[in-house]
C-alpha cells in the first residue's frame, strides 16, 4: 500500500462523481479498479474490508469513498475524497433542481418526472436484490433479509427494529 | 401541491437523523422520515425526486437531498441537507474502521455485521415494494418498472444503457397512461 497524494485522490474521485450514475454500488467496479489496480493505494482484501464496514454502518453508501480516503491519506484524505465525490454531482443536481423549478409549470417537465417514477422503483428493487446477492451467505441470512422486507411492507414502525432483530438472531445462531 | 414550510433547522435535523439511521443506504430511511414521520412530501413527489437523483450521476440520495433542500430553503437548504446526511456517518465509519481492524476475527462481530447487511438488503427491497404499492403506477408504467428491475437486478445488465433506453420509453408510457 502506497501513500496517496491528495491531488490524485481529488482527481480520481472527482471524475468518478460525474460518471457514477446509480451511486456508489453501481460505480463499485470502477472504484475498485482505480484504487487497487491503477493507483495501488489498497490491496484487494483491504478494499473488501472497506466495503463491508461502510455497508454495516448507517449513512449513504458513498462514505465508502471517505473511508478509503481516510485509510490512504488520513484526515486530509477523508476530507478531500468526500468533497471530490460529493461536490461535482451535487453541483449538477443543484443546477438541475433550479431548471426543474423554473419550468415546473411546463407539461413536459411533469411528464418527465412522471416517467422517472417507475424507473426509480425498478432501480431501488434491483439494488436491494444486488445487495442481497452479496449479503446472503445461506438460509438464515436469506430469511433475515426476506423477513426484514416483509416487516417494512407490512408496518409503518421504524425499520430499525427489524434490523436489530436480524443482527441479534445472527449473534445468537449465526456464528 | 401546496408546499408546506420546512425550516433550515428542520431540514438539517431531519437529514441528520436520516444519516444516523441510514443502515444499508439512505433511500429507505429518507422515505421513512420524509413521508411517514414528517410528511414533507407526498409518496409520488418523493419518488419523482429520487428518480431525478437516480438518473443524475453521483449518489442518488445525495442528489435528492440537494433537490429537497433547494426546494424548501434554496442553496443553504441544499448544503444543510448534504452536510446533515454526512456528519454522523463519517464520524462512525472512521471510528469503526479503526476498531474493526482489531475485532474482525471475533465471530460475534462478523455475525452481527453479516446480519445487518442481510437486513439492509431486505430493507431496500421492502421499501421498493411499499413505494410501488402506495403509488399504484398505471399499467404501462408498472411494466417499465418491472423491465428496469429485471434488466438491472436479475440479468445484471450495465446500468447506463438500460437507463438511457428505458427513461424515454417510460416518459412515453407516462404520456399514454395519462391519455388513457
Amino acid at each position: 500500500m502506497s501513500q496517496a497524494s491528495l491531488v490524485d485522490i481529488a482527481q480520481v474521485f472527482g471524475a468518478l462523481s460525474l460518471v457514477s450514475i446509480g451511486g456508489a454500488n453501481a460505480a463499485l467496479p470502477e472504484i475498485r479498479r482505480q484504487v487497487v489496480e491503477v493507483h495501488g493505494w489498497m490491496t484487494d482484501p483491504g478494499f473488501a474490508d472497506a466495503f463491508a464496514i461502510s455497508h454495516a454502518v448507517p449513512g449513504p453508501n458513498i462514505i465508502m469513498v471517505s473511508l478509503i480516503g481516510w485509510q490512504v491519506a488520513g484526515l486530509a484524505g477523508l476530507l478531500v475524497a468526500t468533497a471530490a465525490i460529493v461536490l461535482p454531482s451535487c453541483t449538477l443536481a443543484f443546477i438541475v433542481s433550479r431548471i426543474l423549478g423554473r419550468w415546473s409549470d411546463h407539461p413536459g417537465v411533469a411528464l418527465v418526472k412522471a416517467g422517472l417514477v417507475p424507473v426509480a422503483l425498478g432501480l431501488i428493487l434491483a439494488s436491494g436484490v444486488a445487495m442481497m446477492r452479496v449479503a446472503a451467505h445461506g438460509t438464515l441470512t436469506l430469511a433475515i433479509g426476506l423477513a426484514t422486507a416483509g416487516f417494512v411492507v407490512a408496518s409503518r414502525r421504524n425499520p430499525l427494529w427489524a434490523l436489530a432483530a436480524g443482527s441479534g438472531v445472527m449473534a445468537m445462531w449465526g456464528r | 401541491m401546496q408546499d408546506r414550510v420546512v425550516t433550515k433547522a428542520e431540514l438539517f435535523l431531519g437529514f441528520l437523523k436520516i444519516g444516523m439511521l441510514g443502515f444499508g443506504g439512505i433511500a429507505p430511511w429518507a422515505r421513512h422520515i420524509i413521508i411517514e414521520e414528517r410528511r414533507w412530501l407526498t409518496e409520488r413527489e418523493f419518488a419523482a425526486i429520487l428518480g431525478i437523483g437516480q438518473v443524475l450521476p453521483g449518489p442518488n440520495t445525495m442528489n435528492a437531498a440537494v433537490i429537497i433542500g433547494d426546494r424548501f430553503q434554496g442553496l443553504a437548504g441544499a448544503v444543510l441537507c448534504v452536510l446533515g446526511q454526512l456528519l454522523v456517518p463519517l464520524t462512525i465509519v472512521t471510528a469503526l474502521g479503526a476498531a474493526y481492524l482489531h475485532f474482525a476475527d471475533v465471530p460475534a462481530v462478523r455475525a452481527v455485521v453479516v446480519g445487518a447487511a442481510a437486513g439492509a438488503a431486505g430493507l431496500v427491497m421492502g421499501t421498493a415494494v411499499k413505494m410501488t404499492r402506495n403509488i399504484r403506477p398505471a399499467p404501462l408504467s408498472l411494466l417499465v418498472a418491472a423491465a428496469v428491475f429485471v434488466k438491472v437486478g436479475i440479468l445484471e445488465w450495465p446500468l447506463v444503457p438500460v437507463v438511457a433506453v428505458l427513461v424515454p420509453l417510460s416518459i412515453g408510457a407516462a404520456a399514454l397512461d395519462r391519455r388513457a
